[in-house]
């Protein structure tokens, strides 16, 4: 502040006299030069692919022989493909789970370590750290963990009186992958979330607490009337982060499962990556990639729509 | 804790039952949370057939420090820490300094099509990498860097997300401390440097923590891109290890352990800036 304050008493360095014109054309070079180094990277790099996706979703090609026209050939094969139902509806059913329950997990435990106790950081380190841990480190123990025969999950189980034909197959068992799967998901990444609405937690004025304090609020009763409606735009945010996470899965099925046994966890972008890397078929592939992008597209339009009406409300 | 401690006797004294609550909830998630973690800690000390003796032995009698000295002879682990190492701190750093450095002229410096660029990075945020991780393969294919580093380098050090995260937290610093600088006489590479990136640490320690967390952890772009064994990853690696060797738990976990800790050390040494750098850039929306 001090070196506003000081600035109109000193005089001005001299400038050599440059006209207003070049000056602009030199401050926009300068511009210009901080955003070169990213944007160049970021626009053969990405934006480029973006536009070759988009045209190869109407082409066949099998990567070495010229590409050919294909119109919408690709997209009626998505209405014949019963592999792409398949991991259309897988995508829904992870989805429609994680998103909920990664949600009312994460929020329990960040308004848990949002008390004032002792050892706090410790715990939320703890919390934080499966999301941070390698993924294919986790994954690894998750199986053996659920391992049908031998995995201490099913031995707990099988301790606890459960009979042994009723144990479940977990990753091995059609019913139960998807199951293992979203377990797995919800456990790695809650942490992050949690960090969201800690974040969230502290931009609650105390005052809030405090009035609710005076006209004797219980406990519960702060948490549903003053808590919630406050984390509004917190929780709208990290359901948004979630639904768009959980459209892109891959590696952890790749790890857990490989989309299997049969289709029963195969999701959007193991489609695509197998369409691609597996069979060659990158128009098909890309095709499917464009219905991948058209759902967190839908996502994104009503989070846009929604933050929107929310500023104009407030404003 | 004061009530036992403090010698007057208060004429209520209630025990808190609130706080015992809080502290018994707290301390079983936080065990449920580690559960895995400490299982593959006690897994990576025992023979592979003890793993999964049951009752579980949480501490081994007879820890077997072994399998720490065999995983880096039987698999290159070595190497594989050294790749992931070296792509992951040349990502980080060009990760920073572009983003920052674009950053800082989209929020602080007016030009022409300034809204129209930054439209471009807004518009790619939302899209999922594996919508265009095809075409951005053949491109790399194109040119020539299949099977190499750089194209995991280029493909990861020039996101949208960096950009958008420095120019939120630099919209935040007044436009008024650049103006003085200026009048000052210092150049806009020395406000850059001098002021913006001193006062940015939340946001510069948030950008790394995610970007070095997400390139050590990466998975599916090594697997796409590196097929032969000395360029690979830890995350390939290690799970070249697993389908090579299925039978070796104890070695298995202990690479995996192996493959925690320089991201466990980057998240301590970083993490006391991560909340408040998380609040300030407004990703939280």
């Amino acid at each position: 502040m001090s070196v506003i304050a000081d600035t109109p008493t000193r005089p001005l360095p001299a400038r050599a006299p440059i006209s207003r014109r070049w000056r602009k054309v030199l401050n926009a070079l300068t511009a210009y030069s901080f955003i070169a180094p990213n944007f160049i990277g970021f626009a053969v790099f990405t934006l480029g692919p973006i536009v070759f996706a988009f045209a190869l979703a109407f082409m066949h090609w099998d990567g070495s022989n010229p590409i050919r026209f294909a119109g919408l050939d690709n997209f009626w094969k998505l209405f014949s493909d019963r592999v792409f139902h398949a991991a259309f509806w897988n995508t829904i059913i992870y989805t429609g789970f994680v998103v909920p329950l990664t949600l009312i997990c994460s929020l329990a435990l960040a308004v848990l370590l949002n008390q004032k106790i002792f050892g706090r950081n410790f715990f939320r380190t703890v919390a934080f750290f499966p999301y941070v841990a390698s993924l294919v480190a986790v994954a690894v123990v998750w199986n053996m963990m659920f391992h049908p025969e031998f995995g201490p999950v099913n031995m707990v189980l099988y301790t606890l009186g459960v009979d042994p034909s009723d144990l479940p197959g977990w990753a091995a068992d059609r019913h139960w992958a998807m199951a293992t799967v979203i377990m797995f998901s919800v456990w790695k990444n809650m942490g992050y979330f949690m960090v969201i609405y800690l974040a969230g937690l502290q931009g609650i004025s105390s005052e809030l607490y405090e009035a609710a304090d005076i006209d004797g609020a219980s406990g519960g009763q702060k948490f549903r009337f003053v808590t919630l409606p406050q984390l509004a735009p917190t929780t709208f945010f990290v359901s948004v982060m979630l639904i768009i996470q959980s459209f892109k899965v891959f590696d952890q099925i790749f790890m857990i499962t490989q989309g299997g046994p049969g289709t029963s966890t195969l999701v959007l972008v193991y489609h695509i990556y197998n369409e691609a890397f597996i069979s060659w078929d990158l128009g098909y592939s890309s095709m499917v990639a464009l219905v991948l992008f058209l759902l967190v597209l839908v996502i994104t339009i009503v989070q846009f729509r929604w933050t929107q009406d929310r500023d104009e409300d407030t404003a | 804790m004061s009530a036992a401690t403090t010698p007057l006797r208060r004429p209520r004294r209630r025990v808190n039952w609130g706080l015992i609550l809080t502290y018994a909830v707290a301390i079983l998630v936080t065990l449920t949370m580690l559960t895995p973690i400490v299982w593959m800690l006690s897994a990576s000390l025992k023979l592979d057939r003890d793993v999964f003796a049951f009752p579980i032995e949480w501490i081994p009698a007879e820890p077997r420090w072994r399998n720490y000295i065999d995983i880096w002879t039987k698999i290159p682990l070595a190497l594989f820490v050294w790749n992931t190492t070296k792509l992951t701190v040349i990502v980080t750093l060009l990760q920073l300094f572009t983003s920052s450095f674009a950053a800082y002229a989209f929020a602080k410096l007016r030009f022409p099509y300034r809204n129209a660029l930054f439209l471009a990075y807004i518009a790619t945020i939302a899209m999922p990498w594996q919508v265009y991780m095809v075409p951005q393969f053949l491109l790399m294919r194109e040119f020539g860097l299949n099977n190499t580093h750089l194209a995991l380098i280029c493909l990861q050090a020039f996101t949208a997300f960096g950009v958008f995260l420095m120019r939120q937290f630099y919209m935040s610093i007044p436009d008024e401390l650049c103006e003085a600088a200026r009048i000052d006489g210092m150049s806009e590479y020395g406000i850059w440097w001098r002021i913006m990136l001193p006062l940015s640490m939340p946001a510069l320690s948030t950008l790394t923590i995610f970007t070095f967390v997400n390139t050590w952890n990466d998975f599916l772009g090594p697997l796409i891109y590196l097929t032969k064994t000395e360029l690979k990853t830890i995350q390939i690696g290690i799970r070249m290890f697993v389908t090579q060797y299925t039978q070796e738990y104890g070695l298995i976990m202990a690479a995996s352990v192996v493959s925690l800790i320089p991201v466990l050390i980057v998240f301590l040494a970083l993490q006391r800036f991560f909340v408040e750098g998380i609040a300030s850039t407004g990703i939280k929306g």
